[in-house]
Parts: C-alpha cells; sequence; structure tokens
C-alpha cells in the first residue's frame, strides 16, 4: 500500500474520531466544528476535480456553494411559511426534506456550472481566473439586491431540514449525514479520476495538442470536469446552509472562493484527499487562532505562504512524498 | 497511378510580406513514402500545420481521403485518420508510457460513454491490447512504467510513433521522427518505418538524408515557401536546381 493511501485512511478515521469524542465528553461545539470541516472538504473536493485534475482555476466557485445554500433556503423557507412557490400552472410547495433538496441543489448548481463553464472555458489561465471571478460576483451582487429571498439579510431557517429515520437536530447524526456524504463523493471522485475520462481530462490538462491530434476535444472535456465540480461544491452549500440554518449572500462571495481553493492549496492540489485535509486544518486553525486574535488570517497567511514556498504538494506531500495515490 | 489519399492543391500561406507557403502542390498515394525535404525555414513545417489543422491556408485546398478538410479542424482531421507525429515531442508528461498510449487508444475508440466514467482506464483490456501492441512495435515495450519526462529524447520520439499507431490512421504525418535519435536509433526507425508504409502511407518531412534517400518513393523539396521539385530519389539526386538549392550547400560544406 502506499503512503499516501494509509495517510489518507488515517485523515478519514481521525475526522471520524474527534466527533465520537466530542459525543463521549459531551461537547457538541466540537461535533458542529467537524461537521463544518467535512462540509467544507466536500466544496474543495469539488473544485479540485476541476482544478487538480484539469488545472482549471476557478475563483468562482462560491457561485455553486451559494447556488446550493439557496436552494435550501428558497424550498425551506417556502415550506415553513407555508406559501407555494408557485401556484399557476401547477402547483409546486417547498420542501423540508434534505435528500430532495440535494437533489435540485446538485440539479441547480450543475446547470449554472454549465451556462459558467460554456462561457469562461473559452478563455484560460488568468483570464479564465477573471471571468469565473466576475460571475462569482455578478451572483453575489444578484442575492443582495434581491428582495424576495432576504437580501443582503439572508435568509433563516427556524428548524433544520429532515432525513427519513434520522433525527438531524441531534449533532451526531447530522455530522453523520454529512461524513457519509464525504465518503460517497470521495469515493466517485477517486472512480472518475482513474476513468478513461479522469486520463483524458488529465491529458488535456498536460498537453492540449496532444489530446487534439488523438481526436479529442479539450474543451468538452473541461467543460464536464467544470459542471461535474460545480455540482458537488452545490451540494456542500446545502449542507452548509443545513448545518447554520441560515444562508446569506456571504455564501456567494469571492472569500468563500478564496478559501475553497485554500483548502486546496493547503492539503495539496490533485490528491484526492488534499482538500480534506485542507478544510480539517483550515477549521483547526480559525478554532485556535481565532481565539487569540480576531486577525488570525495573518497567521494562515504565513503558514499559506509556507506551505506554497516550501511544501507545494501541500501537506499530504510533505507527509507521503510525491507519488500520487488515487485510491 | 492509384488515386490520392491526401492531395493537397495549390495552397498558398503568407505571414506579412513572408510567402510561407507559395501555392503548393503535392500528394500522398497509398503506399508510398513520400519525403519533403528542404532547408530550414523553407515552410515546411507551416505546410504540415495546414495539412493537420491549426492553421489555415489563405488559399487552396486539403483534400483526405475523398474529402475537403480545409475547413475541418485538428479533432475532425485526427478522427478522419490523420495520424501525426511532432518535431518537438508532444506528450503527456507527468504519465506513465503506457497512459500516453491508452489516452491515444481512448482518442480512436473515439466516446468515453457512461461507463468511462467509473470503469478504471489502466484496466480496460481492449484499451491496453491496442496500447501493448502499439508499443512492441516500436520496441518501447519494456519501459510502458516509466513516466514520460523521464524518457530520453529518442524515447520520446518512439512513444509519439507509438502513439500515432495506436489511432490506426490511414496516413501518417511524421515531422522529422529521426531527430536527436543518433545513427543506431534512426537506422532502426528507418527499418520500422520501411514497413509501416504498408499499413499507411507517410508523409516524411526529415533532414537525415541517408533515410529519406533509402526510405522515400518520391520527395518534393520545398524552398522559400514554393516546391522546386518533386520526383524520385535518382531524379531528385540529379536535378540541377536542387542542387543548388539544397543539396549543393551540403557539397560546399
Amino acid at each position: 500500500m502506499r503512503k499516501e493511501t494509509i495517510l489518507n485512511a488515517c485523515v478519514l478515521l481521525g475526522l471520524l474520531a474527534v466527533p465520537l469524542w466530542a459525543l463521549s465528553v459531551d461537547e457538541p461545539f466540537i461535533i458542529t466544528l467537524a461537521t463544518k470541516a467535512v462540509i467544507f472538504a466536500i466544496a474543495g473536493v469539488g473544485l479540485n476535480f476541476a482544478l487538480g485534475l484539469g488545472g482549471l482555476v476557478s475563483l468562482g466557485h462560491a457561485a455553486f456553494f451559494g447556488i446550493g445554500g439557496y436552494t435550501m433556503g428558497i424550498l425551506a423557507s417556502h415550506a415553513q411559511n407555508y406559501a407555494p412557490l408557485m401556484e399557476w400552472p401547477l402547483v409546486i410547495e417547498g420542501t423540508k426534506s434534505m435528500p430532495v433538496i440535494w437533489l435540485f441543489a446538485v440539479l441547480f448548481s450543475s446547470l449554472f456550472a454549465l451556462v459558467i463553464g460554456a462561457l469562461s472555458l473559452r478563455t484560460s489561465g488568468v483570464y479564465f481566473i477573471m471571468i469565473t471571478l466576475a460571475f462569482g460576483q455578478m451572483l453575489f451582487f444578484f442575492m443582495i439586491s434581491w428582495p424576495a429571498y432576504g437580501g443582503e439579510d439572508g435568509l433563516v431557517i427556524y428548524v433544520r431540514n429532515g432525513f427519513p429515520g434520522l433525527n438531524t437536530l441531534d449533532p451526531i447524526q447530522f455530522f453523520g449525514i454529512c461524513f457519509a456524504l464525504l465518503c460517497i463523493v470521495l469515493f466517485l471522485v477517486s472512480r472518475m479520476a482513474r476513468s478513461s475520462f479522469g486520463l483524458a481530462l488529465s491529458g488535456a490538462r498536460q498537453n492540449e495538442e496532444r489530446m487534439q491530434a488523438v481526436g479529442m476535444v479539450p474543451y468538452r472535456l473541461y467543460l464536464i470536469a467544470f459542471t461535474i465540480s460545480g455540482a458537488i461544491t452545490g451540494l456542500s452549500g446545502a449542507l452548509f446552509a443545513d448545518l447554520n440554518r441560515f444562508v446569506s449572500p456571504t455564501m456567494f462571495s469571492w472569500q468563500t472562493s478564496g478559501e475553497i481553493m485554500i483548502f486546496i492549496i493547503l492539503g495539496g492540489t490533485g490528491r484526492l484527499f488534499g482538500p480534506v485535509v485542507g478544510a480539517a486544518v483550515f477549521i483547526l486553525l480559525e478554532h485556535m487562532l481565532g481565539g487569540l486574535s480576531e486577525f488570525w488570517h495573518v497567521y494562515l497567511g504565513a503558514i499559506l505562504l509556507g506551505v506554497v514556498l516550501f511544501a507545494r504538494g501541500g501537506l499530504i506531500q510533505l507527509v507521503a512524498g510525491r507519488e500520487v495515490a488515487h485510491d | 497511378m492509384t488515386d490520392p489519399i491526401l492531395d493537397v492543391r495549390n495552397v498558398s500561406k503568407s505571414f506579412g510580406a513572408l510567402k510561407a507557403s507559395d501555392d503548393i502542390s503535392l500528394n500522398l498515394v497509398p503506399g508510398e513514402i513520400h519525403a519533403l525535404i528542404g532547408p530550414n525555414g523553407a515552410g515546411k513545417s507551416t505546410l504540415i500545420k495546414q495539412i493537420a489543422g491549426g492553421l489555415k491556408a489563405d488559399s487552396g485546398e486539403v483534400w483526405f481521403d475523398g474529402e475537403d478538410v480545409t475547413h475541418k479542424t485538428t479533432v475532425a482531421r485526427a478522427r478522419l485518420g490523420l495520424g501525426r507525429t511532432f518535431q518537438v515531442s508532444s506528450l503527456a508528461m507527468d504519465y506513465t508510457v503506457a497512459q500516453n498510449v491508452v489516452l491515444g487508444a481512448l482518442g480512436h475508440r473515439g466516446k468515453i460513454g457512461l461507463k468511462g466514467f467509473f470503469r478504471p482506464a489502466m484496466k480496460d483490456k481492449a484499451l491496453l491490447e491496442v496500447a501493448h501492441d502499439a508499443l512492441a512495435q516500436v520496441g518501447l515495450e519494456e519501459f510502458a512504467n516509466a513516466i514520460t519526462s523521464e524518457l530520453s529524447h529518442g524515447q520520446r520520439r518512439q512513444l509519439e510513433v507509438a502513439v500515432a499507431l495506436t489511432l490506426s490512421p490511414k496516413v501518417f504525418l511524421m515531422d522529422e521522427p529521426m531527430a536527436g535519435l543518433g545513427a543506431e536509433g534512426s537506422q532502426r526507425l528507418t527499418g520500422f518505418l520501411d514497413q509501416l508504409r504498408h499499413k499507411a502511407p507517410i508523409l516524411l518531412v526529415e533532414h537525415d538524408m541517408d533515410a529519406v534517400f533509402s526510405l522515400a518513393d518520391r520527395i518534393s523539396v520545398l524552398v522559400y515557401g514554393e516546391i522546386v521539385a518533386t520526383g524520385t530519389v535518382d531524379e531528385i539526386r540529379s536535378n540541377p536546381i536542387v542542387r543548388t538549392a539544397y543539396l549543393g550547400e551540403d557539397d560546399a560544406q
């Protein structure tokens, strides 16, 4: 077994052990922190699919995170107010069911990713970064100025949405749901990374000319990857909204996009567990340094600088070496 | 003579005042190796790009397998069966040798499909078979698991040819496959190309004159964007224009 595979297993077990320990010593806040780390990890795994495998540096993934969040917010707020979303030509009600919300979050975020990707992928490099940033900001300002769903103040959902057979208000049960989803997403992404599609996508990142010469269109590969990536990040947005029982335009802000990218850089670009490690470390730092100073981002910046300068493959490479594992 | 499979008709291309391709016509018939020679800067690579796609001719047409491909993309031309090797090796450098050839086999399959998102590519027997067959033909089998960026220059050239083989193309377009191979390497490749012509004809751009003279059925000489002569090896050797314009330079050295 490769070193990285062992490390990955340890990370996953650690992520599971911390909240179980917190449960035994009755520290629900720590469970919430672990849940947040898991949700951010899903967002990071989503972006990493486009960024790590396809080389698509998107600074607009907050858009999909936000769309996932607002899908939850809008559906749940209609349900809690007993006001249908639409009455004509057919009645569409809101919903408080998590699986249904996830389905729509994935659907809407992948649709947006398809459209934004189709336009953005006509460019590359710095222009691609800028245009994805621009789309993210467009949605951010749109949400701020759309009064129907709270505008700048966002939307409060009073009771967490339900999952059949579980009590989602119990922190450890909600953590379990998020953790299971993370595992499913990791499994699917690792399969895709090793698949024919993954091979072609990563090939396109390395050499577009080569891909064209064997008769494959890089643009199409990128667009599919960007759409899948957006869908995964959208799912995490819906979970994040459920964790906080609150959505606001901040989910769409470019700082959110930046944070998702920080998870990847911290953990290791193109590594399956890179964003998982990155998100966990980020939450840990936020919790520990945040207690020391309001300006804890200064320390985060220093650490990020250190990683970029001295461990370009991220923390995973620092521990497990250069060889990349996909399982 | 049989109908040409590749037919370049009166192609011209200018960059500003420079005529890189000046009314060029040449063709390739099944079973032959047609060598394109000419001094540096004669416009060989420009012509190759217009044939393979990626550079549009100002005027003239490129016909391939009975179809006008002048306005088709590189990808479309590759799919029609134009197999290309690059002057400067163009491979996925982080991949293993095997992954690079599997990529070619995948491109030849033409579609990824839903299964292609979840089935491991490097365990796909059909792809691996094509890949290993191609590697065996160029003699790179034992390097299948080496990382491409760690290959020698010559091995990369062999891998380029192997990837082209996986596409089972109707025509090979080879831009200086011998460059940097060394005497032994280019001799082996010469023997290989000699056999390959029976699978698909080759348009060969090459500086190695020994290889060109021993392989080519026909030779076209390109000087300043113009084809100054086309003919058999003997005709080209004795052609006075070619001697002064091209081979003469060698004699003078």
